[in-house]
């Protein structure tokens, strides 16, 4: 086998103070399910294609007269043909093996790691909890991708459980692709501004659903004259976020317990970035507009809003809407397909921002070196360089200079 | 090792780690059970790719450390007497994988009463 196509190790993430550490055969179980998934979507994935094409979609057609309309069609169809049953059972349960060995791994050293998240967040004014903060039915009704205990869930005091387990586990859906901090969004939006706004010095940055701030550091880390502020409901995901970002060496971050629908206590423009990732997926109908309004209320005129998501549906063909559904149904996803159909400019214009202001992006993380080392060449990243969707608006500045990918 | 005490015996640690997540898990096979066999079976898997990794750490420490030279093992050669034990033996795991077919196909040739006929027939008359 070739060198380039192996995959990289679990072991090579970095190992900030808080991480769990794992034994021989608990890496190599992560190993084996890092691959599993790799091999579920490289060599399994593509046969759900092809039944699709050559059994689903005639029948389909042979029914109704007509070609596919709908993911939900598609979908309804798809789940009484026999290669996608098989795929899916092998994908939900990859996902179920990977939450248990995570949480297995973690819970075999709980006690150590709250120890050290005790230590950390011990009068320290970077962590703000705040008792009253109600977990949202958005978080609350299902454990999202089928994390038990989702992001807040706590088994005793203190504990971190979900948090670290959390934190341990994207690296197992994602191959190293997130970078040895499974942080490439963010890298990638601090790429994004060094590359092609080199004079934005924003003072205040606020990100919103930070969970345990992996991808909020690298704003703390690119900008160390501004102060950041990350907000979750999670009291877990926080102490943990705290705690990590300490050991990495950040002091300009602080994680405040707060609900995103209302953040009175921070006043009218008082930041100039404000960031989420992967988090309007995570939200719903009520929540949306709440939190859009509380963003456009924070941001200063002429500051920056950028959202990373995946693309829209919109424009896509129904196999590939019907695709990326999956998680909607069968993931513990449900507010993945119903985001995934707004018309996100429609939404931010009815929650008072300028749709003149507003523009799309892919945004690019540098392949981690230390997960896939030195290139050979310059430039060469084995195709390996996630583009992250970004969504984003400069207050008040109609964005007519088209922004360029980087 | 912490002064902390989570107050989770190791018990629950076990059954925390295999928790459900809350939402209702939907089925994709056409039969369940068939479903939850797969599940078992990748588990499986896992760990017998985990014990694989685990002997080529245990070859890697041995050659490091002297003990055998590398290539040893993929070149050692059983003595006739190993042989036949390990034919044996891969006989016997075989038999205890499939154990399933072999007593289908016993069952196939017995003609074995079911239980509720037996239990008639053992209380056919009155106590
Ligand atoms: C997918 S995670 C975000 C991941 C994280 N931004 C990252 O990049 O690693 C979504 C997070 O949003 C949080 N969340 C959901 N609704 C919220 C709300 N109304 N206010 C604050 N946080 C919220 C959840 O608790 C969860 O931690």
């Amino acid at each position: 086998m070739s060198n380039s196509s192996a995959l990289p190790s679990w072991d090579v993430l970095t190992k900030h103070n808080v991480f769990p550490v794992a034994n021989h055969d608990e890496v190599a179980r992560l190993n084996f399910l890092t691959h599993l998934n790799v091999h579920l979507s490289s060599q399994i994935l593509p046969g759900v294609k092809t039944a699709y094409e050559t059994q689903v979609k005639p029948e389909i057609v042979a029914e109704t007269g007509e070609e596919p309309s709908s993911r939900h069609q598609v979908r309804q169809h798809m789940l009484n043909n026999g290669y996608f049953q098989m795929w899916s059972a092998l994908r939900r349960n990859t996902m179920e093996m990977r939450h248990q060995a995570a949480r297995a791994q973690v819970l075999g050293q709980i006690e150590n790691i709250v120890d050290k998240v005790d230590k950390a967040c011990h009068n320290d004014a970077n962590l703000q909890l705040d008792d009253n903060v109600v977990v949202p039915p958005n978080v609350a009704m299902v454990d999202i991708h089928c994390q038990p205990g989702c992001y807040y869930q706590e088994y005793f005091e203190n504990d971190v459980t979900v948090a670290a387990s959390y934190d341990l586990g994207l690296f197992v859906t994602t191959a190293g692709l997130l970078g040895a901090l499974s942080d490439g969004g963010g890298q990638g939006i601090a790429n994004w501004l060094k590359t092609q706004h080199p004079d934005f010095k924003p003072k205040r940055i606020l990100d919103i659903g930070c969970t345990v701030g992996h991808n909020a550091l690298p704003l703390a880390e690119h900008f160390p004259d501004a102060q950041v502020i990350a907000v979750d409901v999670a009291r877990p995901s926080l102490r943990y976020a705290h705690a990590r970002a300490k050991s990495l060496g950040l002091n300009n971050i602080q994680f405040v317990q707060a609900n995103a629908e209302d953040l009175s206590q921070y006043a009218d423009g008082s930041f100039d970035l404000i960031t989420t990732s992967m988090f309007l997926h995570e939200l719903s109908h009520q929540a949306m507009p709440k939190i859009l309004k509380n963003i456009n209320r924070l941001l200063a005129d002429g500051g920056l809003n950028l959202h990373l998501e995946q693309p829209q549906y919109a424009g896509m063909d129904v196999y590939q809407q019907f695709i990326r559904d999956w998680d909607t149904y069968f993931n513990n996803e449900p507010y993945w397909g119903p985001m995934h159909e707004l018309d996100l400019k429609q939404v931010f214009a009815d929650c008072g921002f300028d749709p003149q202001d507003m523009f799309d992006v892919g945004v690019v993380s540098k392949v981690d070196e230390k997960i896939f080392g030195k290139p050979k060449s310059e430039g060469e990243d084995y195709g390996r360089s996630p583009v992250w969707n970004a969504l984003g608006l400069w207050k008040g500045k109609n964005a007519k200079i088209s922004e360029k990918v980087a | 090792m912490s002064e902390l005490n989570t107050q989770l015996s190791d018990a629950e640690k076990i059954n925390l780690a295999g928790t459900k997540a809350k939402g209702q898990r939907p089925y994709f096979l056409a039969d369940k059970q068939t479903e939850q066999a797969l599940s078992v079976a990748m588990t499986l898997a896992m760990e017998l790719s985990v014990t694989k990794e685990r002997l080529a750490s245990l070859e890697c420490l041995l050659v490091d450390k002297g003990l055998i030279a590398k290539g040893e093992l993929d070149h050692y050669q059983p003595s006739k007497e190993e042989v036949a034990k390990r034919s044996v033996d891969t006989q016997a795991y075989l038999a205890r994988v499939l154990r399933i077919m072999q007593q289908d196909k016993e069952e196939l040739e017995a003609n074995d009463p079911d239980m509720q006929s037996v239990q008639d027939e053992l209380t056919k008359s009155e106590y």
